[in-house]
């Protein structure tokens, strides 16, 4: 009961927190006298979704389904490189030390590259969405399913216990907390690799209206399609943080 | 007219290593456990008690002498006859109480119902009743560690092998655990071999105690504890208690 009280106590504050900000940015153009194009006050800054020409659910659709699909694909890639890794010891040493090397890369220096390659639009800039997303996953993935004590295989191993058993039972149910911390770090970094790649080249999407929106000093919907974007990504997060809710109990969350 | 020992030891010797810098574990370890004795096996770190439970376990293989378990009237079966028990609890924090005292029955593919209501019965056994549905998290270090000797009992094994159980736990919850042992070793009539550095532990619990010195490593002694069952802590202040611990410390040259 008392955990409940708290829940909402907690929940009422970030709230107040939230809108307190918003009160203090009202306040600071108010009475500020900061021009518009500098920056605009919270209402005008909404209004601007009522207005005719930004086309602002196609343009967020687009950024969704570049952030959503890039996090997918770099889940289900990182998963199951990592799955392979624990599976084959000689794959694993080729592969971790090279993967760690190509991890050091600033993926954002591989936005021009990727549309070179593969021209400018939603796919590219899944790309680059993922090559920086899948990374934390994979590396979480293979810590975590490496996390076995040796006591416990012990303790298979006396009951002459199958590698799949030990799998199935012990190892992957111990990495999810592990894989959930690499999917909370890669939902993050999702959102920034699409808007990079939607600045470095693309004719859709809320990157690529911020850019057109500023030639003409719209900074009202600049800031709008900023605050779109961080619902986007606060969505994918909040899926993340649900599905990480329903599978690990509390005591084994990492991070 | 002898019985037959359950457990028969010879001269067994264990090295890792080779060369100059072969490392003898254990020597010369010759001791013989009937079928329900509790046997501690005592001695500093590094006297080769863990590896000689290793050994037991099958999980190391011994260089030279005899290792046999079984006998014609109790035979052994290595594959499902062994329960274990470290100095963690090891439960698994995903799982509740019952679900991580079932692992061995699932491993083993034992029937699940019969399996499911003999954990029960040994979680009332170890006075966990009504945690079956607890997460690990929940429980103190000292029921998690009643919760782990539930998990070694669930498959009905004839050996329990036990490696420093208590040393992590507090002093007198470790005393409290001692009694419990004692209770459950004697309703469950299984034969327990007992690991530990507790010279007074091993003195209380055993039906005999085993000596190991270190450096170098070798068995130094093995003697039946002849004080009555069942036992109270008022033992402890027997001249006979007494005499049993010297013995040991004289035998690790701590007198």
């Amino acid at each position: 009961m008392s955990s409940l009280d708290d829940r909402s106590t907690r929940t009422l504050t970030a709230v107040a927190s939230h809108l307190a900000l918003l009160l203090v940015w009202y306040l600071f153009v108010k009475f500020g006298n900061v021009p518009k194009f500098v920056m605009p006050a919270p209402d005008e800054t909404v209004k601007t979704l009522f207005a005719g020409n930004y086309n602002w659910w196609t343009n967020a659709a687009v950024t969704a389904t570049e952030i959503f699909g890039g996090y997918a694909i770099a889940l289900v890639t990182g998963v199951l490189l990592a799955l392979a890794f624990t599976w084959s010891k000689p794959l694993e040493a080729a592969m971790m030390p090279l993967l760690v090397s190509l991890n050091m890369i600033p993926k954002v220096a591989l936005g021009p590259l990727i549309i070179v390659w593969f021209k400018y639009g939603v796919v590219p800039n899944m790309l680059i969405a993922f090559s920086i997303c899948v990374f934390p996953i994979l590396l979480t993935t293979v810590r975590g399913l490496r996390e076995v004590e040796p006591d416990l295989l012990d303790l298979v191993r006396t009951l002459r216990g199958s590698r799949w058993q030990v799998f199935t039972k012990i190892q992957l149910p111990g990495a999810l907390p592990y894989i959930f911390s690499g999917m909370k770090v890669a939902a993050i970094l999702a959102v920034a690799g699409a808007i990079v790649g939607e600045f470095l080249g693309s004719d859709k999407g809320l990157g690529y209206l911020m850019l057109q929106v500023q030639v003409t000093l719209d900074t009202a919907a600049m800031f709008m399609a900023v605050i779109l974007i961080t619902l986007i990504g606060m969505a994918l997060y909040g899926a993340v943080l649900a599905l990480e809710r329903a599978l690990v109990v509390p005591d084994a969350r990492v991070g | 007219m002898a019985a037959e020992p359950f457990i028969h030891l010879a001269s067994v010797a264990k090295t890792y290593g080779k060369g100059a810098r072969a490392h003898q574990a254990i020597s010369d370890a010759t001791f013989d456990v009937m079928p329900g004795e509790l046997a501690c096996l005592v001695g500093p770190s590094g006297c080769g008690k863990s590896t000689l439970l290793k050994i037991l376990a099958g999980l190391h293989p011994h260089d030279a002498g005899t290792v046999k378990i079984g006998s014609a009237s109790v035979p052994f079966d290595p594959s499902r006859d062994i329960g274990m028990v470290f100095q963690a609890p090891l439960l698994l924090k995903w799982r509740t109480i019952l679900d991580n005292v079932l692992l061995p029955a699932e491993i083993l593919g034992l029937p699940a119902k019969e399996s499911r209501e003999r954990a029960r019965a040994l979680l009332a056994l170890v006075g966990l009743a009504g945690a079956e549905e607890k997460r690990p998290y929940e429980l103190s270090g000292g029921m998690q560690q009643r919760a782990s000797i539930a998990r070694a009992l669930v498959h009905d094994p004839k050996l329990v092998l036990m490696d420093e159980p208590f040393g992590a736990l507090d002093a007198l919850t470790r005393e409290k655990m001692n009694l419990e042992l004692l209770r459950i070793w004697k309703e469950a009539g299984k034969t327990i071999l007992f690991v530990t550095h507790g010279i007074s532990e091993a003195v209380f619990l055993g039906t005999r105690v085993v000596v190991f010195t270190a450096g170098p490593a070798r068995m130094a002694d093995d003697f039946a504890i002849e004080l009555p069952h069942p036992r109270t802590l008022d033992l402890k202040t027997h001249e006979a208690f007494g005499v049993y611990t010297r013995r040991i410390y004289k035998l690790l040259g701590m007198e």
